[in-house]
């Protein structure tokens, strides 16, 4: 038996039995666990509150054994907010599916439970806060974490370098398979011209420069979210479910 | 693994929500041994319930015919419709007796990451309902947990348009939790304390 502490962010829960609660958290040291949380959907305490999507909590695992991820699922035994994300979040329907998105994009993302994301979880703490405070459009959010997330994942995007023979930018061409941007040499079939305006978004977005993004116009922003999401797609092995529920 | 038709019923009742592998087992065994008359009227009334009880063609609540009980009762409000999640909701408020309204039983909440948006639940529907003018107030009363904040969110936003007052049960339910957990007169309470949500 061993009792394991660590922070995370609650990334989905699932009902179990009559009134438990199967919890996913993307955590800051073990990675992606899941956990059983008893008598949440019937307590009166706060433990059930606590444990809802998008909340930073600080969490303690009771386990069997002496691994935290291993044979069995961990019992939720405490738990602390940090940050209730989820009720500013929720307030809003834009920033919910932005926000579902961006949750169900930090899952797929660290697939073997267990595995520390050190990365993953502080972008995703980082985006959640920068959601909750409603001072970008929850769109762009949304781009900025999914770029993010692939550039920390080994799929950073390029949108001013060529992606494959790194020629100085601006280049027109766009591929996801070939990584981002190509130079004319370097463009392969099916590679598309995005708007200057556009790829300059997705630049910025990557790189933090939020003044920048922050006074594009929406159809140039709509057209790198479809640039996004193809990139996405191309380097998830299935689709996104949220993703389709995201307003435009 | 057991043979052939004793497999079959552990796999079937493994189907059924709520249920692991080792409850389905110890159902299996339990109706294994149980005197055949208690058998065959548990068998019995699931192909009744099947064959009689369909869903109210107005608020989806369960029903016996086209409309159910609510739905038909002269003496319940139209002006007053009352959202919730699932059939179940509208027992534990009916429960209560604090509300003399009708119903609208959407069927589940919003939760894009289980592939589920407004389009598959019945959202038209009460759209519909509200089209007529009748309705002046819609109380929404999804579970006090974040796909049932949200799906009120998504509500309160699409029939802002139409100058309905629009109200949320007061907090006080057990957050995180479901509705149908809520005693009667927390329930109750929450029903005299609703606040107007604005949007
Ligand atoms: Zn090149
Ligand atoms: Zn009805």
């Amino acid at each position: 038996m061993s009792l394991f502490r660590d922070d995370g962010i609650v990334l989905r829960t699932q009902k179990l039995g009559e009134a438990d609660r199967i919890i996913t958290l993307l955590t800051r040291r073990h990675g992606r666990v899941r956990a059983v949380a008893r008598g949440v959907r019937r307590t009166k305490s706060k433990f059930g509150a606590r444990l809802e999507p998008f909340s930073h909590v600080d969490v303690q695992f009771f386990v069997r054994g002496g691994e935290l991820v291993g044979r069995g699922l961990p019992l939720c035994t405490q738990s602390e907010t940090i940050a209730p994300y989820g009720g500013a979040i929720v307030a809003d329907y834009e920033c919910y599916t932005a926000g579902t998105a961006m949750l169900e994009t930090a899952e797929r993302f660290t697939d073997h439970e267990g595995e520390p994301a050190v990365q993953q979880y502080l972008l995703l703490v980082g985006a959640l806060r920068t959601l909750a405070a409603g001072d970008h459009d929850p769109r762009l959010v949304l781009d900025a974490f999914l770029l993010r997330s692939l550039a920390v994942n080994g799929y950073a995007p390029s949108f001013d370098d060529c992606a494959k023979c790194g020629m100085t930018g601006p280049n027109r061409f766009f591929s996801v398979g070939a990584g981002g941007v190509v130079c004319g040499e370097c463009r392969v079939p099916g590679s598309v011209v995005p708007s200057r305006e556009a790829l300059e978004l997705l630049g910025a977005l990557l790189g933090g420069d939020w003044e920048t993004a922050d006074a594009c116009e929406p159809r140039h922003c709509r057209e790198g979210s479809g640039l996004v999401a193809a990139y996405l797609q191309w380097h998830l092995e299935r689709g996104l479910r949220s993703l389709r529920f995201v307003e435009k | 693994m057991y043979e052939g038709v004793v497999q079959d019923l552990i796999d079937e009742l493994g189907r059924l929500p709520g249920v692991g592998p080792k409850s389905a087992q110890r159902i299996a065994f339990h109706i294994l041994q149980a005197d055949p008359a208690d058998v065959r009227r548990l068998a019995h009334v699931l192909t009744e319930v099947k064959a009689k009880v369909r869903f109210c063609k107005v608020c989806g609540n369960v029903a016996q015919d086209e409309l159910c009980r609510v739905c038909r009762d002269p003496r319940r409000d139209p002006a007053v419709i009352c959202v919730v999640e699932e059939p179940k909701d509208v027992v534990a408020i009916e429960r209560t007796r604090e509300f003399r309204g009708k119903y609208h039983v959407l069927g589940g909440a919003i939760s894009p990451i289980d592939g589920v948006g407004p389009d598959d639940l019945r959202i038209a529907e009460l759209l519909r309902r509200l089209a007529d003018g009748t309705v002046t107030e819609l109380i929404l009363a999804t579970d006090p947990n974040l796909e049932g904040e949200a799906t009120a969110t998504y509500l309160a936003r699409t029939v802002k348009p139409m100058g309905l007052r629009v109200t949320r049960l007061a907090s006080g339910l057990p957050v995180g939790g479901d509705l149908e957990y809520a005693d009667e007169v927390t329930l109750g309470r929450a029903f005299e304390g609703r606040r107007l949500l604005d949007v």
